[in-house]
């Protein structure tokens, strides 16, 4: 899922101290998930930013909701009678959303209240790691189910590079060494062939390196 | 090894010879006149001078132009090229520059990350990685044909290069393979890692002739001096993929301070000596930082010089 971590709450007051009337919109979610964006941080931040205004002596309406998703105009919608009232809305949702309702209501000041980081796992509650940099053409079958596009820090093809030490990155003994990874991991499944067979360049078309990217079903399209 | 092209040090290294390679570090400003300077100093006593390619992530001036004006002193320069700071374009189009200017050998790198060096908040590239890059050189060469497709006439007749590090452990096994797939990828020769730990440099060759992989592929071994014990303690602890055994820190550290360079040219001196009964060791690659002067007394105290002149 997507991973995300709520903005420092200085940054958002500097883009609404001038608002009158504000929405909090949170997303139900990835950012549900990660606890950054869902019902409860929108709650959360609506009444700190209730306090700071009323702190400054300002009478200021900061209402909360969620919605499905914000990735979906249909969930979108459901703001549709009432958005108007307000001077802006601050999106919880990942950079997705935050743009979807931007585009949707496209008179309306939308601010972000996250920064989107990733695409990872929940390794525990508070603790989430990287996995895919959606490159758009998986890789994942020849290197034993380990992504060294997300998981090395120079997303070697033909890891790992003479920097690791002791099975960690060289840019942080935090980080283990994706390409270490894959080496064990092949191992363990009888693949070790595969780690000696050169990687030849990629074709990085369907990565961002094609420009904005879509995808066109005409199977699902009605 | 396959490949003959006109490189100096691959006629060197086919002469049965152990070839001797040092490095130059250009300047963080535009003056040219350091590496000419630096060059002079080695220029006798080694066969061909490695131009380091924004080494440790730190702007300086370019690889390309120090190697071209070391080859416009007569010298025979090695075009070491990062992936990190440019994409496949960028780089085929260095090669092509380079090889219009004579140049023969390049060492294929992906580089250090961004993170260590002046420029840590920069977008990295890799588009392509070190065994990527020397896979480009081979298809340039060999079929006169780019990435993308083009085929063209002039070829850049390059000796591709590459480096290892046995000492990125703990897995020396892993190491002899990801070198073995640098050689799939057509490496003819590697310079590694600084060599400390001795034990792990004749398992890593050990495996390596065990292979066969020493008759693909010429292993020039790292040597760099230690200036005293100081940096023997921050090789030991700060860089990556560095193995300093304690007793190389403690043997620096073990004579009084004014004597230390001394006692680490010897110990330099010593290794190589060690070195050239290891099977599969076909030359050294002096990298002397910043003391480059040094690089002439180690190559007499080795016994390797004056350099053979090949025809």
């Amino acid at each position: 899922m997507i991973k995300a971590i709520p903005k420092p709450i200085e940054e958002i007051i500097e883009n609404v101290k001038d608002c009158d009337k504000l929405l909090i919109a949170g997303c139900d979610g990835c950012v549900t998930v990660c606890e950054a964006g869902g019902l409860k941080e929108a709650k959360i931040l609506a009444s700190a930013l209730r306090l700071y205004f009323t702190q400054g002596g300002k009478q200021a309406q900061v209402d909360d909701t969620s919605l499905t998703r914000q990735c979906e105009k249909e969930y979108l919608a459901q703001l549709s009678d009432r958005i108007d009232q307000y001077d802006a809305v601050v999106s919880l949702a990942c950079g997705c959303g935050v743009q979807y309702l931007a585009e949707m209501y496209d008179k309306k000041v939308i601010y972000p209240g996250v920064d989107t980081c990733f695409m990872g796992v929940n390794e525990e509650r508070g603790l989430y790691s990287e996995r895919c940099q959606a490159c758009g053409r998986c890789i994942l079958a020849e290197t034993g189910g380990i992504c060294p596009i997300a998981r090395c820090s120079k997303r070697m093809l033909n890891g790992p590079c003479g920097g690791s030490d002791k099975g960690k990155c060289e840019v942080s003994k935090d980080v283990p060494c994706g390409w270490e990874l894959i080496y064990e991991r092949l191992k363990t499944v009888g693949q070790l062939d595969r780690f000696e067979n050169p990687t030849v360049p990629k074709d990085w078309t369907t990565s961002r390196d094609g420009g904005p990217r879509k995808i066109v079903r005409e199977d699902l399209r009605i | 090894m396959s490949a003959e092209t006109p490189s100096k040090l691959q006629k060197m290294i086919n002469s049965g010879n152990f070839a001797v390679t040092s490095e130059v570090g250009p300047p963080r400003s535009a003056d040219g006149a350091i590496i000419e300077h630096k060059a002079m100093m080695i220029k006798d006593y080694v066969d061909a001078i490695n131009v380091t390619d924004n080494q440790t992530s730190v702007c300086r001036l370019c690889s390309l132009a120090a190697c071209i004006r070391i080859k416009q002193m007569g010298l025979e320069p090695v075009l070491q090229m990062v992936t990190r700071d440019r994409n496949r374009i960028a780089m085929q189009s260095d090669i092509l520059g380079a090889a219009s200017f004579g140049i023969n050998n390049i060492l294929c790198l992906t580089g250090d990350h961004q993170h260590f060096g002046d420029h840590a908040s920069c977008a990295n590239v890799f588009d392509l990685d070190s065994t990527q890059l020397a896979m480009c050189v081979r298809m340039m060469r060999d079929e006169g044909k780019l990435l993308g497709g083009w085929e063209f006439e002039v070829r850049p007749q390059m000796f591709i290069g590459a480096a290892a590090n046995p000492f990125a452990g703990p897995n020396v096994a892993m190491r002899v393979s990801r070198l073995a797939k640098k050689v799939a990828a057509g490496v003819q020769f590697i310079q590694t890692q600084c060599i400390y730990n001795m034990d792990t440099i004749k398992t890593f060759m050990k495996m390596m002739v065990d292979r066969g992989l020493h008759e693909k592929v010429a292993i020039l071994a790292g040597i760099t001096p230690m200036k005293n014990v100081g940096m023997a303690k921050y090789m030991q602890k700060r860089v990556p993929g560095i193995d300093v055994p304690e007793e190389v820190v403690k043997r620096i550290g073990g004579v009084p301070k004014e004597n230390q360079a001394e006692e680490g040219i010897t110990l330099a001196v010593e290794q190589i000596e060690e070195l050239k009964e290891v099977e599969g060791i076909r030359g050294f690659h002096i990298m002397a930082i910043e003391w480059e002067e040094k690089v002439p007394e180690i190559v007499e105290r080795i016994g390797l010089y004056p350099r053979p002149q090949l025809a």
